[in-house]
């Protein structure tokens, strides 16, 4: 008898899952609101990515040219393929010689976007943009400068 | 009683026809332009279904389908067509070559003898046969032939594997279409198709024959789409697995060909299950309402039949595009241990009904 039950609450069972499954699936089919496909060439004005996107790595700027990079190196260091090179130079500041920040030399060709420099980063001056449209004629054009020219460290806030 | 019979214009044309020729000629001549007919509305009925498959698939999985080429993609399944002609044919060396080239005739041809018993409204219908269930069961089961033939000749791994999955999957499936047919059969009292889209003047058999012809109809749904070999049930050409299974060694028009035979397989078997369930090309009439009865023969038969074939057209994508494809053991587990004694014990409730009286 408990063979007989079985098979039977399998078949129901069984039916019913399958009814789960074609709501679902169902329920898709009659909200087209939620489609997710862009139609990337004729909705380019409007495409907005999302917040988590690694499009490309920059380097944010504010509004008086200065940044956050020390140029202490360890991005370069954890970059497993070797797309940033940071090139520094020796500037006196206050009587004293302190190491700056030259070029931020970013390979975008060289990028797999694993995401370890901005990780590792330890005062955050390095985030992922939004920009995806790479293609150009020239590998060369790949090799960017990530600090505008003139950019300075930003000035420590004294507490 | 009919607005819409064809009778008359048929009839007309083969009058016509015989008036100027033998009659062997005459048999010919008409041969001939239903072939022509049949072959124009192959490739009309393709080339839609192809889209509506990609189209309703898509909008199952949130996503848009084809959207480039012409409105909403209208034009996708012409110019896939074209690119489909104009490739290379190619011939593999260590393959049976009589064999690999004929394998995709016969599931066409076995598609082709099918479609030719379908009633499309009152007598627009090639053959009608007095045992159209069963001829039309016997000729679609060939087209299993052309897949294993395919298998076999392609010299392949993969392609003979399939083939043989698509031999033990139709050979166990036909059961259960035959029977749930069957089922049908039994209330209707006879095979021809003509009389059983005519019995359902009073009402559709899934509605007379209430809680077995339900039952028959579930079942005849989930097993066809079984013997088409369409997904759940499509491990004769498992992507993933057997990477396309029977067809992987063809190319060009050949391939096309089978797609073209899986999607008619899918059309026959929806309009079989409209002709005999839904009432074919039948109104939806109910006794007693005599002016919407009236309403209702308005519609052209030939609308009643596609749209009651889309219907069930669409269950079937609806049911592919929801589950994920079973393993041979829980496909012949769901055949011998559930669908045939269901089967048969709902047969024997149909049988008692029909005895009884119990049906409308």
């Amino acid at each position: 008898m408990n063979s007989f039950t079985k098979y039977f609450s399998d078949l129901f069972n069984g039916i019913h899952s399958l009814i789960t499954g074609l709501k679902v699936t169902g329920s898709y089919f009659v909200r087209p609101k939620e489609i997710v496909t862009q139609q990337y060439p004729e909705n380019r004005a409007t495409l907005k990515m999302f917040e988590r996107f690694k499009g490309e790595l920059t380097m944010p700027h504010n509004n008086l040219n200065e940044h956050d990079c020390t140029a202490c190196g360890i991005c370069e260091m954890n970059c497993p393929n070797g797309s940033i090179e940071i090139i520094s130079k020796f500037d006196v500041i206050d009587g004293k010689k302190k190491k700056v920040l030259d070029k931020y030399i970013y390979h975008l060709g060289m990028c797999t976007f694993c995401g370890l420099c901005v990780k590792t980063c330890p005062s955050d001056a390095i985030i992922f943009g939004q920009g995806f449209e790479h293609a150009t004629f020239e590998r060369t054009t790949l090799n960017k400068q990530l600090n505008k020219p003139g950019s300075v460290l930003k000035k420590e806030v004294k507490e | 009683m009919f607005l819409y019979d064809f009778s008359e214009l048929t009839s007309s044309i083969h009058n016509s026809i015989s008036s100027v020729m033998s009659p062997l000629a005459t048999t010919v001549v008409e041969m001939v332009i239903a072939g022509i007919v049949f072959l124009l509305f192959y490739a009309l009925v393709g080339l839609i279904l192809v889209y509506a498959e990609r189209k309703i698939c898509a909008f199952f999985q949130c996503r848009l389908g084809p959207m480039r080429v012409g409105k909403w993609g209208l034009m996708q399944t012409i110019a896939d067509f074209i690119k489909l002609l104009m490739k290379e044919l190619i011939m593999i060396k260590n393959a049976d070559k009589l064999l690999f080239n004929l394998a995709p005739f016969i599931v066409i041809i076995a598609s082709f003898l099918a479609i030719g018993a379908i009633p499309f409204a009152k007598g627009l219908h090639a053959l009608d046969f007095d045992i159209g269930v069963l001829y039309v069961m016997a000729v679609s089961s060939i087209g299993v032939l052309g897949i294993l033939l395919a298998g076999w000749s392609s010299n392949n791994k993969y392609s003979l594997i399939g083939a043989m999955r698509s031999g033990a999957q139709v050979v166990s499936y036909e059961l259960s279409v035959g029977l749930s047919l069957m089922t049908i059969v039994v209330l209707a009292g006879t095979m021809q198709f003509s009389e059983i889209v005519e019995a359902q003047n009073t009402g559709w058999f899934i509605f007379k024959g209430h809680i077995p012809a339900l039952i028959a109809f579930v079942i005849f749904i989930i097993s066809s789409t079984a013997e088409t070999n369409r997904g759940p049930f499509d491990l004769a050409e498992a992507e993933s697995e057997l990477t396309a299974g029977f067809h992987t060694e063809y190319s060009g028009i050949k391939f096309a060909l089978f797609f073209l035979g899986e999607y008619m397989n899918m059309f026959i078997v929806a309009s079989i299950a409209a002709t005999v369930f839904l009432g074919g090309w039948m109104p939806l009439h109910i006794v007693g309402l005599d002016s919407f009865n009236m309403i209702m023969d308005y519609i052209p038969p030939f609308i009643w039949f596609i749209s009651k074939t889309a219907i069930i057209i669409f269950i079937m994508m609806w049911i592919k595009w929801t589950f994920p494809r079973l393993r041979i053991d829980q496909l012949l587990t769901l055949e011998w241990k559930y669908l045939l004694p269901i089967n048969l014990v709902n047969i024997t409730l149909m049988a008692l009904c029909v005895l009884n009286q119990w049906h409308f």
